[in-house]
Order: C-alpha cells, then sequence, then structure tokens
C-alpha cells in the first residue's frame, strides 16, 4: 500500500508539471501578450514597455521557469486588473468554490447511490423506470437553464431563498442543487449497473448460500464491488464542478474560482489565468489521487498491481 | 427417516420460447451420512436440482414438489427468512467455479467467518480459531496467515479448499458439492475428491455431489442417480450400477470411459450419438428415445420408474427385457 502511494504520487507530479508547461505555453502562444495587456489604444512604445517590464522579451523557457521557481513558493505575481496579488484573489475564492463543490457532490452522492441501488434491486418495475426517468433529465437538462428554474420557482415566485450572492448558507442551496443534480445521473447509471452486474455474480451466490441476511448480502458483499467504479467517478465530478462550475457560479452570481477565471480570461489578465489553471489541475491531480488511493482500499485486487 | 426426501420435484423456467422444463419431477432421497452422486451431461437440470435444494433458484424460476424434506422440514412451505436460516447453516453449498465464488473485496477470515456468526452468534475469535481449524483440516499451510489473505492471493485449488472449509462451518448436515473439482487441473482434482470423501467420512456429513463424470463416481460415492433431460433416468448403489446398468443412457455414458488395460491404445473413444431434445414445451415419452440404440415404438410413451433388485430402479421400457437388436454404436475420432 505505501509503495503503491509513492508510485502515485510521483505520477502525480509529473503531470502537475506536464501540465503547467502546456498551458503556460498556451496563453504565451497564443498571442502577443503585450499588446493585448497595453489594449487597443497604446502605442508601439507603450507596447514595448509592457514587453520590457514584464519581462515578455526574455525567452520563453526562461519565462517558464522563473514562473515556475516562484510558483512553487506560492508566488503567482499581481494581479493585471485587481490592486493585488494572485494569491490573496484565489485565497478570498477558493472557500466559495470548495463549498459548492463540496456541498454538491454530497447531494450527488447521497441521491445517486441509494437510488441507484434501488433501482437495480426494484430493476423493470415503476421504481427503476422512475430513476431512470429521474436521470435521463438530469442528463438532458442543461444546468444553466434547471439553475434559472430554480431561480424562478424558489427565489422569485416562492421567496423561500435567495437568487444570487454568497453570504450565507442559504446562497448555496440553490446552485447546490442545480451543479449536484447535474453529476448525478452518471453515478446512478453507473451504481445500477455495477449492482445489477455484481448482483448476478458467483460470489453473491455464495454469500447468499452461507445464509447471510439480505441486508448483508446487498450492501457488505454486492454494494463494496460494485462501488468502486463509482468512487472514480465521483473524484472526477467533483474536480469537474471545482473547476468547472463557472456558468453555474455565473448564474448565481457566486463569487467563486469560476467567476475570477472567467473575468481573468475576458481582461487578458493572464497571471491569473495561469494560477486559476494550475490551481483546477492540481485539483483533479489531488482528486484522482484520492480516488485510486481509495479504490485501493476497496479493491484489494489493485493493491499488489 | 431419510435426512432429504425428494418427491416428484419440478422446476420451470420461463423463456421466450415458453417455459422451459429444467427438471422434470424427480425422485431421490439422501440418508444421513451417505454421499450420492447426481450424474449427467450439461444440462440435464442437476445445477437447477441442487439450487432448488438449498432455496437459490433464479427468481423467475417455479418450484413445485409433492415432498421436499429436509430433516422433517417441508422445505415449499418456510418463508425466505426461515429459509437463510438453514443455508449455510444446516445444508451448505461449494460451487463449481472457486476462482469467483469468493468476494473478492474481503479477506478469507471474513468471508469464513461470518456464516458462522450469523447463524451462531459466536465471536469473531472464536470463529477465526474454527477456520483455523478447518483450513488446516482442508489441508492448507499457515491457516492463521491465510485468513488476511484476498482471494486473488490464492490458487484455483487452495479456494476450492478454502470454499469447502467454508462449507463446513456450522456442520451442516447435507454439503451439496456442484461440479467442484470441474474447474480443477486434474492432479487437484483427485486431491479435493479424496480429500471430500475424507472429510464427509470424518464429519459423519451428507453429501450431494454433481457431476457429469461418472469416473469420479465410481471413486467417492455411495450411491448414484443418473440424470438425463430434467429426469432421473435410473439410481443405484454405486456397485450395482457399475455392475448392471440397466438404463441404455448410464450403458453409453459407462462405455464413453476408456478403460486402462482394456481399451486399446490408439481406439476410437466412444460417443452418444446425438444431442439432448429440447425442454421447452411438453415433453411426451422417453426423452432420450432419439439417441437410444434400442429404441422401440413403445418408446413413445412415457416410460415408469421400474424397480429393480433392492434399491435399483430405472426409467426404462426395457430395463427388466432383454435387449432388442441393438444399432452398431457410432464413434467419433
Amino acid at each position: 500500500m505505501g509503495t503503491f502511494i509513492v508510485r502515485r504520487i510521483l505520477v502525480a507530479i509529473s503531470v502537475a508539471l506536464t501540465i503547467s508547461i502546456v498551458s503556460f505555453m498556451l496563453l504565451h502562444l497564443s498571442g502577443d501578450l503585450a499588446t493585448s495587456i497595453a489594449g487597443p489604444e497604446a502605442t508601439a512604445e507603450q507596447v514595448e514597455q509592457i514587453r520590457v517590464d514584464y519581462g515578455l522579451d526574455r525567452p520563453i523557457v526562461s519565462q517558464y521557469l522563473d514562473w515556475l521557481g516562484d510558483a512553487l513558493t506560492f508566488d503567482f505575481g499581481r494581479s493585471y486588473y485587481y490592486q493585488s496579488t494572485v494569491v490573496d484573489l484565489i485565497v478570498d475564492r477558493m472557500p466559495v468554490t470548495l463549498t459548492l463543490g463540496g456541498l454538491a457532490l454530497a447531494l450527488a452522492v447521497g441521491i445517486s447511490i441509494p437510488l441507484g441501488v434501488l433501482a437495480a434491486l426494484k430493476r423493470d418495475t415503476w421504481i427503476d423506470r422512475l430513476a431512470l426517468l429521474f436521470a435521463v433529465v438530469g442528463q438532458a437538462m442543461p444546468s444553466f437553464w434547471f439553475g434559472l428554474t430554480l431561480i424562478v420557482v424558489f427565489a422569485v415566485t416562492l421567496q423561500w431563498l435567495p437568487a444570487a450572492g454568497s453570504d450565507g448558507w442559504q446562497h448555496f442551496v440553490l446552485p447546490a442543487i442545480a451543479l449536484g443534480y447535474y453529476a448525478t445521473p452518471a453515478m446512478m447509471r453507473l451504481t445500477r449497473t455495477g449492482m445489477l452486474e455484481v448482483l448476478e455474480s458467483d460470489y453473491i451466490r455464495t454469500a447468499r448460500a452461507k445464509g447471510l441476511r439480505t441486508g448483508s448480502v446487498i450492501f457488505k458483499h454486492a454494494l463494496r464491488n460494485a462501488i468502486i467504479p463509482v468512487v472514480a467517478l465521483a473524484a472526477v465530478e467533483l474536480g469537474f464542478m471545482l473547476g468547472g462550475s463557472v456558468v453555474i457560479e455565473s448564474v448565481f452570481s457566486l463569487n467563486g474560482l469560476g467567476q475570477l477565471a472567467w473575468d481573468a480570461i475576458s481582461r487578458n489578465d493572464y497571471p491569473v489565468v495561469q494560477a486559476v489553471v494550475l490551481i483546477i489541475a492540481l485539483f483533479y491531480i489531488v482528486l484522482t489521487l484520492l480516488a485510486d488511493v481509495a479504490n485501493a482500499a476497496l479493491d484489494p485486487r489493485i493493491r499488489t498491481r | 427417516m431419510p435426512l432429504l426426501e425428494v418427491n416428484n420435484l419440478r422446476v420451470d423456467l420461463p423463456v421466450e420460447a415458453g417455459t422451459l422444463h429444467a427438471v422434470r419431477g424427480i425422485d431421490f432421497h439422501v440418508e444421513r451420512g451417505e454421499m450420492l452422486c447426481l450424474v449427467g451431461e450439461s444440462g440435464c437440470g442437476k445445477s437447477m436440482t441442487s439450487l432448488a435444494l438449498m432455496g437459490l433458484l433464479p427468481r423467475k424460476a417455479r418450484l413445485t414438489a409433492d415432498r421436499l424434506q429436509f430433516d422433517g422440514i417441508d422445505l415449499t412451505m418456510l418463508s425466505e427468512r426461515r429459509r437463510s436460516d438453514l443455508r449455510g447453516a444446516r445444508m451448505s453449498m461449494i460451487f463449481q467455479e472457486p476462482m469467483t465464488a469468493l468476494n473478492p473485496a474481503y479477506t478469507l477470515g471474513n468471508q469464513l467467518c461470518e456464516g458462522l456468526i450469523r447463524h451462531r452468534g459466536v465471536s469473531r475469535q472464536e470463529a477465526r480459531e474454527r477456520a483455523i481449524y478447518l483450513l488446516e483440516r482442508v489441508g492448507i499451510s499457515a491457516a492463521k496467515d491465510r485468513l488476511n489473505q484476498y482471494p486473488h492471493q490464492l490458487s484455483g485449488g487452495l479456494r476450492q479448499r478454502v470454499m469447502i472449509a467454508m462449507a463446513l462451518m456450522c456442520e451442516p448436515d447435507l454439503i451439496i458439492a456442484d461440479e467442484p473439482t470441474t474447474a480443477l487441473d486434474v492432479t487437484i482434482q483427485a486431491q479435493i475428491l479424496r480429500l471430500l470423501r475424507e472429510l464427509q467420512q470424518e464429519f459423519g456429513t451428507a453429501v450431494i455431489f454433481i457431476t457429469h463424470d461418472l469416473g469420479v463416481v465410481a471413486r467417492i460415492a455411495d450411491r448414484v442417480a443418473v440424470m438425463y433431460a430434467g429426469e432421473v433416468i435410473e439410481s443405484a448403489p454405486t456397485p450395482a450400477l457399475y455392475a448392471n446398468p440397466a438404463h441404455p443412457y448410464t450403458r453409453g455414458l459407462l462405455s464413453c470411459i476408456p478403460a486402462p488395460g482394456k481399451t486399446p491404445p490408439g481406439s476410437r473413444l466412444q460417443a452418444i450419438p446425438g444431442v439432448v431434445p429440447s425442454l421447452v414445451g411438453h415433453v411426451e415419452g422417453c426423452a432420450f428415445r432419439n439417441r437410444c440404440p434400442q429404441a422401440q415404438p413403445t418408446c413413445e410413451r412415457t416410460p415408469p420408474l421400474m424397480s429393480l433388485s433392492g434399491d435399483h430402479r430405472a426409467r426404462c421400457h426395457y430395463a427388466d427385457r432383454p435387449v432388442p437388436a441393438p444399432r452398431p454404436p457410432e464413434t467419433i475420432s
């Protein structure tokens, strides 16, 4: 188990480095940064000045190494737009995104796994069909539209919950539902398929042949095996919800990382873009790592591989 | 009173084309401490019979029986809950495929102990001690360390030994072994067979041994029931069956076994021509007549179960009559 984790961490570090190189290169090769920072009305001298000031005239490799050296000490420079360091901005916005993503995931897991198990146990009954309908609707409905619908119903019409802002827990309920519902169908389907497959397996027959109680057969023997791929999916979904909640954050005016990234891109605030891309990539990497460890804990066959 | 009494057991399965009569009214009994072999080719209903006895039939299957009694308990009347009290405690099962019969996610110790804890309410420690004792009895070395291992760390032969130990955990009265050696290497097969026989005699457990291999039967069974197309077509004490096989199918099976010293090297292996009839829909007459070398017009009628000497029974119109001129058997290379 120890060597397994060390191996996975080494892989994770190399992935992180690769991502930082690719994102750095993409940003720097996608156009002349000095020109876009200076704006359309700047003179050629001003652009040149900016180029020198920001060190954009140096070879790209040395620019990258400088940036990387700073990034390793958590120094991502200053934002071009806001009057603060990039780190302060991220630290400021992160809790909002983490809260939203965490709530949405908890909601998605809390609904999809019990529903998936139930659908598998009640296969081909109306309960199963209802669960599948719930999944299809969730997959077909764009999350921004569902978010807007929630606002119209619960914030505008019923006035139970606030429509926008990120001050108290009430502000997170509707966006968490919108984001969570988006992640539910895939996890529910995977749970259902996994359970159906596992329930047919020989070792479930063995468990029943031992006279174990139904609860023990289903939850101890079946769910434990059926849930292994769901754990990996949940990690990816959480990564997606942390990095890709841009839409939901703008629908509900939540000041999270997604919103920050969106603003930074539209303002050519490239130190911020760079840092957010790296942070989100790190989220993914850490989550995949955690999923691998969780999988290994659930499936002893993976540990020795 | 026999430990297990089965009268007119039927198992029907709904399939697309109609109803599959997997088991078509079979009778047999098992005495305490004896080993009964159920023999037959795949699809003859022997696995369905064992699942029916365990109460593990697929949900869609329909079971009927005039009598299905285990130690005086009418199994057809039990609720699923009461049935599960018997399973693993008084009757347990060893399956064909040791590679997939154990849960990959739990240690052997966990899987060995859970049945005993469920049925007898013993402590984990007591259950582990019993598990270690039984693992040693089935010939597994370093039994204590094995408890913390996972199924994938063991070979097929070892896993089947674990399954046998698992079946013995609660000292059941009856073990159903469904082709427990089929998936194993030939050398391991013999070891497992010997082990089963030894344990059966040591613990006084009755065993229903299910196999397609008559060669296996000779070595271990007290009695044999031969199944064909969902019926028991012949049953007898093992020596009687080998000495005087009364049903043409049994004779065919026996002639398929090459005998060292009798079958000349290089000669063609015997086979029974034809295929097992479909059991979907109503089956009329003797189910073996389309493959039988001595089939007569009489065979269009369903043959009765003829009682021969003592405990020897056969379902054939000609079980007690001389064979009319037989067709020569076909051969395959």
